[in-house]
């Protein structure tokens, strides 16, 4: 810790994606959610930082678990937070991207969350609007805060994150999560493997920044963190894998496979799981299982990247 | 299992594809595998109680391996069982039979692997091994579980006799495939240029008022699948190919570097068009059978090793499925016990070295699909064929083993016969007198 996490400002307007933070500012990040993280555990969880701003979740996908730690980081630091359904919203009558953004902005918004299922379209929105945006998925692009809350809980539970080998298991094709996590990790010194079948792997992906193996047994060698993935329903039955049974007997954790990484690894999962398709549930609930410490890492990284934003916005 | 006792095959002419030798001598089996082979081996060389066989000149050679044959189990029972039709292929001098995967059910499951394998080894005579289907249901949709039924005991994946048209669905299949290394055996037919076609389009076919089909719905595909070779690095192999078009791509496709091989079927081999005469439905093939030009280029392709594997594409249908107008009639051929005599024609009019022959028949297609066979070595398994080269005689259709007998050979003229077959030591065929 190089600096005061007091004083931390993340010196851009946007958080779009890990891809162009730096090692600093990403420490700076995790320095700052560690003070949260100790906040959160008291019985007095407010802060005052975002007294007066205003926060929407503009979320064009559902989503259970990111919407609510945004919702909940946000009024901890005593934002007032509106979730935007977009079900109900007039997307559906036919409004189009851009002029949602336009009514927004109109609003005047400070910080905006957004999801989308198109890679690409929170740039598009962030380019719109006069307030602060945060990426919270967007497509099978980028999920700065799911990384940003993974780096955490690896640095928590190992001390460091350079020189530790992670290993992210199964659909990296369509995992924004694992682009987020391959630039951090690789950012922070970390050496990234990338286990799946070779239809589950991005193109090039050789070129991203990992060791590609199609093996469990061979990738899982000597790996200090195991970074399970959801594999979709609709992939399941012979689009991308032959069949659930299939897919588990080579691809998904159980605890014969997790003996093959080192005996300390700890286990990882974004959520939400399907157990017994990419991780078995003794796995899921084993000792090793970081997935619950995950989600409370979630609210106190978020906190930190709206607050560190929120430094930087004017009349802070 | 009792003891066997040692077989003694002497006076030989011990012809080894895979080492690309030819001898006279003799070959000694013990425990189901090669012992010793070679010219010091005479009568009385071997141990004392060796059975002795005198070949009297004959070739002795590895077994064949037959690796596209349709067996109706499950499902077509009526049309050929593994008994019925290792009783053929043992007939035939085929150790090793590789059944099709277009059963009902499917072999798109584990447990119908497993199912094949005790059926075969309760009922069979000659090894026997399934490939499973390319995608479930032969449905061309969603591929089958390549990881687990190879682990059952699958060879290789096919969906028989039909294509995978969906050029996505092939990709996925082929990317997925190459991890586990599977072989892709692919029937190469664009089913919408083969429309309502029944036989080769040309002059013929519009003579005979007959719908073609061009030999581009089989080069088209085959273009397709060796871009996907090149894209996901897949071993493939192309199933069946039929025309002099098709060897030029092959062989760019091998010149590139890429895992690919080929078959072609004893009928395309040794028939063109002209056997169908006046609807003669036995000749009712798919893919169609070709010109004499395109079966040239196929017998000087197997001789140059563009074509790696000569298959019988054994195909029985029912008298009732055959005796019908030519478009209505099912298409295929029984073959299995027919190929070697018909193969050994090739060799007689000087178009195929014997050796060429026996490897595309036995050394390549063991190879391929990773079996065991294929090799005099001493330690390789004692799957052998002895083969009289060149007596003449007439195939009556009634004799042949099949269940069925939809022979196109029937009365042809043959010279050379299958004398024996040895399955792992045992004679599993001998021909009487």
């Amino acid at each position: 810790m190089t600096q005061d996490p007091s004083s931390f400002v993340l010196k851009r307007r946007h958080l779009l994606g890990i891809e162009g933070l730096s090692p600093a500012e990403i420490t700076g990040l995790l320095d700052l959610a560690e003070e949260f993280v100790t906040l959160n555990r008291q019985i007095e969880k407010k802060r005052t930082s975002l007294r007066g701003r205003t926060q929407i979740n503009l979320f064009f996908e559902a989503s259970t678990r990111t919407q609510s730690s945004f919702e909940l980081a946000g009024k901890r630091l005593g934002a007032d937070v509106m979730n935007m359904s977009v079900a109900q919203s007039s997307i559906k009558k036919g409004e189009t991207l851009i002029d949602t953004a336009l009514t927004l902005n109109a609003m005047h918004p400070d910080i905006l969350i957004m999801r989308h299922a198109a890679s690409g379209a929170v740039e598009l929105l962030a380019n719109k609007v006069d307030c602060s945006v945060v990426n919270a998925g967007d497509g099978t692009h980028e999920h700065p805060t799911q990384a940003l809350l993974d780096a955490l809980t690896i640095r928590r539970n190992k001390g460091r994150i350079e020189r530790l080998t992670v290993a992210i298991c199964g659909d990296i094709l369509h995992s924004r999560v694992a682009r987020s996590n391959i630039i951090l990790l690789n950012q922070m010194q970390a050496r990234v493997r990338a286990i799946g079948p070779s239809t589950l792997l991005p193109a090039a992906a050789e070129r991203l920044g990992v060791e590609v193996y199609r093996d469990m047994k061979e990738g899982l060698k000597d790996v200090d963190i195991v970074m399970m993935l959801r594999l979709q329903r609709e992939r399941m039955n012979g689009s991308f894998v032959p069949s659930v049974q299939e897919y588990f007997h080579y691809f998904g954790l159980d605890e014969v496979k997790l003996r093959y990484a080192k005996p300390d690894a700890l286990v990882m999962h974004p959520g939400p799981m399907n157990r017994g398709v990419e991780i078995s549930t003794a796995v899921a609930d084993g000792a090793q299982s970081l997935i619950r410490e995950q989600v409370e890492m979630g609210v106190a990284v978020r906190m930190a990247v709206l607050e560190a934003l929120a430094r930087n916005l004017p009349n802070a | 299992m009792t003891a066997q006792r040692p077989l003694l095959l002497v006076n030989a002419l011990l012809v080894d594809p895979a080492a690309g030798t030819q001898v006279h001598g003799g070959l000694l089996v013990r425990d189901g595998l090669i012992a010793d082979a070679g010219p010091h081996l005479t009568a009385g060389a071997g141990p004392e109680d060796a059975e002795t066989i005198d070949c009297r000149g004959a070739v002795v050679a590895p077994g064949l391996v037959d690796m596209r044959c349709f067996v109706g189990e499950p499902g077509f029972e009526y049309r050929e069982t593994i008994a019925s039709a290792t009783a053929a292929a043992a007939a035939g001098g085929v150790t090793t039979l590789v059944c099709q995967p277009a059963t009902d059910p499917a072999i798109d499951d584990p447990a119908i692997v497993d199912f094949l394998l005790r059926r075969a080894r309760d009922t069979g005579i000659v090894r026997f091994h399934p490939m499973a289907a390319i995608t479930k249901k032969l449905a061309g949709r969603e591929m089958t579980e390549f990881g687990l039924l190879q682990e059952a005991g699958a060879v290789a994946f096919t969906d028989g006799a039909r294509s995978v048209t969906d050029a996505l669905v092939m990709r996925r299949a082929m990317t997925y495939a190459r991890d586990f290394d599977a072989l892709v055996v692919h029937h190469t037919e664009e089913p919408s240029l083969v429309g309502e076609g029944v036989m080769n389009e040309g002059e013929f076919a519009s003579r005979l008022g007959l719908a073609g089909i061009p030999v581009e719905a089989e080069t088209i595909m085959l273009e397709r699948d060796m871009r996907l070779v090149k894209l996901t690095g897949a071993r493939y192999h192309a199933a069946s190919v039929t025309c002099r078009d098709s060897l030029a791509i092959i062989a760019r496709a091998k010149n590139e570097g890429l895992p690919v091989t080929a078959a072609v079927s004893i009928n395309h081999l040794t028939l063109n068009e002209n056997d169908i005469g006046s609807y003669r439905t036995f000749c009712k093939l798919s893919p169609p059978l070709r010109t004499e030009d395109d079966r040239l280029a196929l017998a000087d392709a197997v001789a140059d090793g563009t074509i790696d594997v000569i298959v019988s594409d054994h195909d029985p249908q029912d008298v009732e499925t055959k005796r019908l107008p030519f478009a209505e009639a099912a298409p295929g051929a029984v073959g299995v016990e027919t190929m070697l005599p018909a193969a050994l024609r090739l060799v007689h009019s000087g178009l195929v070295p014997l050796a060429t022959l026996l490897k595309a028949l036995s050394a390549a297609p063991a190879q391929l699909l990773r079996l065991p066979g294929g090799s005099l070595a001493t330690g390789a398994v004692a799957d052998l064929v002895v083969i009289d080269l060149d007596t003449p005689w007439v195939l009556d259709r009634d004799d042949l083993r099949s269940k069925c007998k939809n022979s196109p050979f029937d009365e042809a003229r043959m010279s050379g016969r299958v004398l024996r077959t040895i399955v792992a030591g045992r004679t599993v065929h001998a021909l009487a007198g």
